[in-house]
């Protein structure tokens, strides 16, 4: 928890990993890719502030006891979310898996949620992997990372028939909380690999379901928003927003914030650090302290006040996944209800 | 005998598809040297490693073209360095041979609908850049509506909102009406007006947001600076 002049913040790390991408668990004859994958996420390290960069060492592989004072002792994070990628295709025994993940977790009762993953396109096997990880660690959410290799795939989109049987299987098990992250590939090659129009037809085939788009669709934010207005069931995930943007690029953050506000909704975002890419503290305490600068180029977006912030930083997450809040975090009955859906209305085209 | 300069000239019209800004001024001209025998040798960097294979291929086979077209030029080698792709790439565009045949089975087609969905885009953004300063000076939405191409005040991005409908066959002169859709070209009409303008805004911040984080992940990348890189 996080207390600033008087107010208390209820955090959820929503978006958050355990990796180890060291060289020792790089896969033989894909080096390179499992170099350059975990070289480019050390560059996003460095539009954070200064002194919280690592070496690219600690980068590769950091310990237990450096992510438990990171993200709890330090962050101000009281639950965090693991959201595992596997990229098994680079790294032998997985980047960041559910196992992985869930090992940590068990060992710290009522820090963690562990969310799993399905892979589409490993078919019957890959079903049976996800019903017994489902049934091993109950998780409430699952990360799908689409432009994850397999063997001669470059990825795959949520409108495949493959993934709509997955889709069902998760809504089937209650594992209501789909976190979507785009990335560079996919098949085929030509397409735009970061468009989201497959969550616009997956959220709409799958109501029960909770469609949280990390990075808010970056670089696909236009995109993003004007599918989100119109699909109660998707959420913004503000990974990489807050840690790319808050400190590098201040002016461009506010407007981006600022746009979020106006077509998604301060109860459908939610905060992720996407640890350890970068520490929640900073932009923990960075959020609180945060507001529009002066100028004309801001003025008509909508405002966000200690309210809006409190569901931002964990209070919309907490409704997502049923996590108990004590009523000291909780918001006064007039301030609206976190993560509610029908706060995503078809934005008045005389607005 | 060729100066680099004038390379230099044709590498500031390829453009990032994605971002819609010169690869010069965006940094991601590493070097650029022409031989005495004409031979052109541009490198080009990119901010990340996984940068999507489909806009760095537009890039690099753009600088070709735009490259090979400049006078006097013998030949042209044109190298995207430290790439997941840069062989498919570089040796797709080396052979002329297409986006497809470079990609043998992972690609369905040419990458002519992806660039076309980017400069519409471009031209969204591009309203905004336009409108925007019209509408701090007072002038309202519904009189936008009416306005033509040739009414907003003379400013280069102005010529570049008309250079992009141009690329798309879009109505470009200035009698054209200042707001077009950019999918059709048709006249936006004054109830629509709102939403459009929101739209172009919003294209317009996801592109200067995107540009912004490339810009950060290719000075830790490369810290020194680009061929013609200015430091926005």
């Amino acid at each position: 928890m996080y207390e600033k002049d008087g107010e208390k913040y209820f955090v959820v790390d929503s978006h958050m990993h355990y990796w180890d991408a060291s060289p020792q668990n790089w896969v033989k004859g894909q080096e390179n890719y499992a170099k350059g994958w975990i070289d480019c996420f050390h560059a996003y390290q460095s539009l954070g502030p200064a002194e919280t960069h690592w070496p690219i060492e600690r980068f590769q592989k950091y310990s237990e006891e450096g992510l438990m004072k990171d993200v709890f002792e330090d962050g101000h994070v009281d639950v965090a979310i693991f959201q595992p990628t596997y990229l098994k295709s680079w790294y032998t025994e997985g980047f960041n898996t559910t196992e992985k993940n869930g090992a940590l977790a068990e060992k710290h009762p009522g820090k963690f949620i562990v969310n799993s993953r399905f892979e589409p396109r490993g078919g019957d096997a890959s079903m049976k992997e996800f019903e017994e990880n489902v049934a091993r660690w109950q998780p409430k959410g699952v990360k799908l990372y689409t432009a994850e290799w397999l063997d001669g795939s470059r990825g795959w989109t949520l409108k495949d028939p493959e993934a709509y049987r997955f889709l069902a299987k998760a809504q089937e098990l209650g594992v209501k909380n789909i976190h979507v992250h785009k990335g560079p590939t996919i098949w085929p090659l030509d397409k735009d690999a970061f468009d989201v129009s497959d969550i616009d037809h997956a959220a709409t085939d799958f109501p029960e379901l909770n469609f949280i788009v990390e990075h808010v669709g970056l670089p696909r934010i236009e995109d993003f928003c004007f599918m989100a207005t119109q699909e109660p069931n998707v959420y913004a995930g503000l990974s990489v927003v807050i840690g790319g943007l808050m400190h590098a690029r201040p002016r461009f953050f506010a407007k981006v914030m600022g746009e979020l506000l106006f077509w998604v909704g301060e109860d459908k975002m939610t905060f992720g650090s996407d640890y350890g890419i970068w520490e929640p503290k900073w932009q923990v305490e960075g959020f609180v302290d945060w507001d529009f600068p002066a100028g004309d180029e801001f003025s008509d977006y909508p405002r966000l006040g200690t309210a809006g912030k409190k569901k931002i930083l964990g209070l919309n997450a907490a409704k997502l996944y049923d996590i108990d809040v004590p009523a000291e975090f909780q918001l006064p009955a007039d301030a609206g209800t976190p993560a509610a859906k029908d706060d995503a209305v078809l934005v008045d085209a005389s607005a | 005998m060729i100066d680099a300069a004038s390379v230099l000239a044709a590498l500031d019209t390829v453009r990032d598809p994605e971002l819609d800004e010169p690869v010069t001024s965006l940094g991601f001209v590493s070097s650029c040297s022409v031989s005495e025998d004409g031979v052109a040798d541009v490198h080009l960097r990119l901010p990340t490693y996984f940068c999507a294979p489909n806009f760095a291929f537009l890039m690099v086979a753009d600088a070709y073209e735009a490259v090979s077209a400049v006078a006097g030029i013998m030949r042209t080698e044109i190298v995207l360095d430290d790439h997941f792709a840069s062989d498919a790439i570089n040796d797709g565009v080396r052979a002329r041979s297409g986006f497809v045949a470079a990609f043998d089975g992972l690609a369905d087609a040419e990458l002519d609908g992806l660039r076309i969905d980017f400069i519409r885009k471009a031209v969204l953004a591009g309203t905004d850049r336009v409108c925007r300063p019209m509408l701090n000076d007072g002038r309202s939405g519904a009189e936008l509506a009416s306005l033509t191409l040739g009414d907003a005040p003379p400013s280069p991005d102005r010529e570049r909102l008309r250079a992009r409908r141009a690329e798309l066959g879009l109505p470009s002169d200035d009698s054209s009406p200042l707001l077009v859709d950019p999918a059709t070209g048709a006249a936006v009409a004054v109830e629509a007006l709102p939403l459009h303008m929101r739209r172009a805004r919003l294209t317009r911040v996801g592109a200067e947001a995107n540009s912004g984080i490339c810009r950060g992940m290719l000075k830790d990348r490369y810290p020194s600076l680009g061929i013609g890189e200015d430091e926005a």
